[in-house]
């Protein structure tokens, strides 16, 4: 995946709780078999109303979404990460994500930023005052500027050094590849195969 | 200090611990279905990686099956399931296609082989994978990275979650399901409280749920935020599993079922959250927004936003979903009934809906689409099909359907659902439809009414 150290850009609030991946990416898309032309999908039935905010133009290009609080409830579809990165995003600021949400975006590195709601809050309200506002997100200080506020925000030493480094996990756990053969050799006799 | 059954199931499933990296947890059983793992296969293709165990691995197709008996006349769809055919056939993965005896929505044909078990880790790309926590195993849901994680590696880093234990007291009165509970409960704690937890369902009202009854609650468990639910091994477990295909026999059953009886959380053990439910108060639980969490008792009446801790998103809801503040629930117009999911598609299930339908006329479009073909044989034996359709409701092959509308089965813009699956989102069982979520008794009811309605209503 993308390394990711330290992204400025502009923002658009997202005033919604619980913000569903169905709303994200609804179902009719997940039929595609690739993992690209997703960016389509994203809130495809939200953005039918030309009040959405992603249809207002001052906030296009933006890169930094600011949403309410429990986004990305609801379905595994790592599709919604997917559909966020492929639209331009590179980062979701909000006050509570929901656990397999952030857990498939710290895979794809669309970075998932935890802030107080009241501070997030008043981050949609400057990106409201001024949409051209530039925010920066570092994820090596682990901080959010902006406007001359600075906010500092938590992540796992482990999961930052991964994103910092855009490693494959996967590359990560075969280099255990003894540990894994060595704890199967030890596995319960009567556990279940599928064959 | 003692452990709780979370801690024993997940201290064994550890391969390697080091000091500020995430636990390597193994994984003991990985289902997978055709919408969430097409690119982790290919990622193992670009890569030029094997599956590591294709024994631990079985596939089914559900998401996108159409219910009425044919091809897939959506294309798209069929590109999805013949890529799952062939990802199968190159890896050496066990599939129970469409048309296959074994075939079913993939939380449903884990628990009937006896493939899910206490104390096992299991994983799906679908984030109800949950269900299986029913047995007293460390079962969640998890995205395509995972999945291709899984499949290459047998394991996934992963921290291991606080634990929450929702003590539920007392006993469920009559007419009362394991639906009505977790939707209770649900609508307590927010879609957001089981954030961070693996939660233990306890209690009384708990140890006295069928197998069928516990598997719809900790489905549900994804609903409240949590992504894996459990309830400890009984010998209601015990007694589910014997004697099914994949359920160990002779010495090895003994051994495994003293094991099984070890995993129960110690008298001792501390949970870092404990939520407490007394089930006697209950009564059938409806939703009436647009996540789980907005929930009442079918008694009570659309609640006005200002009233809930929500109002704005309530607002919302209420303005999506049609609905005026004070309107009583039962009187609540439901276009169509759906009976099915993961959630509430098993057989107990269906003889629920029977019951009421027995001898009734529907008044809605109402399907009854049983969670594996396993299970539709087992209705039909019982002649439960012939009671549906002669209530004048439709009888289905078995998949995903309304629950998701990735196949034909939608509603269509403004229509009404009383639905027994899990997600009253929006759009989520077809753009601009409106569900709310009931238990199979209720779902039955109401077809036959037309409104929000419990079996008790009926004259």
């Amino acid at each position: 995946m993308e390394a990711f150290t330290v992204h400025t850009g502009r923002a658009v609030p997202l005033r919604r709780s619980n913000v569903d991946t169905d709303q994200i990416i609804p179902a009719v898309w997940l039929k595609q078999v690739s993992r690209t032309g997703f960016e389509k999908g994203l809130f495809s039935a939200w953005r039918e109303d030309p009040d959405f905010v992603l249809n207002n133009p001052v906030y296009e290009g933006a890169s930094i979404l600011v949403a309410g609080p429990d986004f990305g409830t609801g379905s595994s579809r790592e599709h919604a990460v997917w559909a966020l990165q492929q639209y331009g995003f590179r980062v979701v600021v909000a006050a509570r994500f929901a656990d397999i949400f952030r857990n498939n975006s710290t895979k794809m590195g669309l970075l998932p930023v935890v802030l107080p709601a009241a501070t997030v809050e008043a981050l949609q309200a400057a990106v409201e005052a001024d949409p051209t506002l530039e925010v920066t997100v570092d994820l090596a200080e682990r901080q959010v500027r902006w406007a001359g506020e600075t906010a500092a925000f938590e992540i796992d030493d482990y999961t930052r050094w991964r994103l910092m480094e855009g490693l494959d996990d996967i590359g990560l756990t075969l280099r255990n590849a003894d540990a894994i053969a060595t704890y199967e050799n030890g596995r319960q006799p009567w556990l279940p195969t599928t064959v | 200090m003692g452990r709780t059954l979370a801690e024993k199931v997940w201290e064994q499933h550890v391969v390697r611990r080091a000091e500020g990296e995430p636990d390597l947890l193994y994984i003991d059983l990985h289902l997978i279905h055709e919408v969430t793992s097409p690119q982790a296969f290919d990622g193992l293709r670009m890569a030029g990686r094997p599956i590591r165990r294709p024994d631990l691995t079985i596939a089914t197709e559900d998401h996108n099956v159409p219910t009425v008996r044919g091809p897939i006349n959506d294309l798209v769809s069929r590109t999805q399931v013949e890529t799952l055919r062939k990802n199968c056939a190159e890896f050496g993965v066990r599939l129970h296609p469409m048309g296959d005896a074994g075939q079913g929505v993939v939380h449903i044909i884990g628990p009937q082989f006896g493939l899910t078990q206490p104390g096992m880790t299991i994983v799906c790309g679908d984030s109800h994978t949950s269900t299986h926590g029913a047995f007293g195993g460390i079962a969640f849901g998890i995205g395509t990275s995972e999945v291709e994680h899984v499949l290459a590696t047998q394991t996934l880093p992963a921290y291991r979650p606080k634990t929450m234990a929702i003590e539920v007291s007392g006993e469920l009165p009559a007419g009362v399901t394991a639906k009505d509970l977790i939707l209770a409960i649900i609508a307590k704690i927010g879609t957001g409280g089981g954030q961070g937890y693996i939660v233990e369902y306890r209690g009384e009202a708990v140890r006295k749920l069928s197998m069928e009854g516990r598997m719809t609650v900790c489905n549900m468990s994804i609903e409240a935020g949590a992504r894996a639910g459990m309830i400890a091994p009984d010998e209601t477990t015990f007694e589910y599993l014997k004697g099914r295909p994949h359920a160990p026999t002779g010495d090895a059953w003994d051994a495994a079922v003293e094991y099984w009886k070890s995993l129960a959380t110690d008298e001792d053990a501390v949970f870092d959250t404990v939520v407490e439910i007394d089930a006697s108060t209950l009564t059938p639980f409806v939703t009436w927004g647009t996540n789980p969490g907005q929930g009442a008792p079918l008694g009570s009446a659309v609640p006005a936003p200002e009233e809930t801790d929500d109002p704005s998103a309530a607002a919302r809801a209420l303005e999506y979903m049609g609905l005026t503040a004070g309107t009583p629930l039962r009187e609540v117009k439901v276009d169509t009934v759906f009976v099915g999911s993961c959630t509430n598609g098993r057989l107990e299930d269906l003889r629920a809906a029977a019951e009421v339908l027995r001898g009734r006329q529907v008044v809605t479009r109402t399907l009854i689409v049983p969670g594996s073909m396993l299970v539709k044989l087992q209705a039909e034996q019982e002649g439960l099909d012939e009671v549906f359709k002669a209530a004048g409701a439709e009888w289905r092959e078995a998949g995903c359907s309304m629950c998701l509308g990735m196949n034909p089965d939608t509603l269509a813009p403004g229509e009404r659902s009383a639905s027994t699956s899990n997600r009253n989102f929006e759009g989520r069982q077809g753009k601009g439809g409106r569900t709310h979520l009931v238990s199979p008794q209720v779902a039955a009811a109401t077809a036959v009414t037309g409104k929000l309605t419990a079996p008790a209503d009926l004259a």
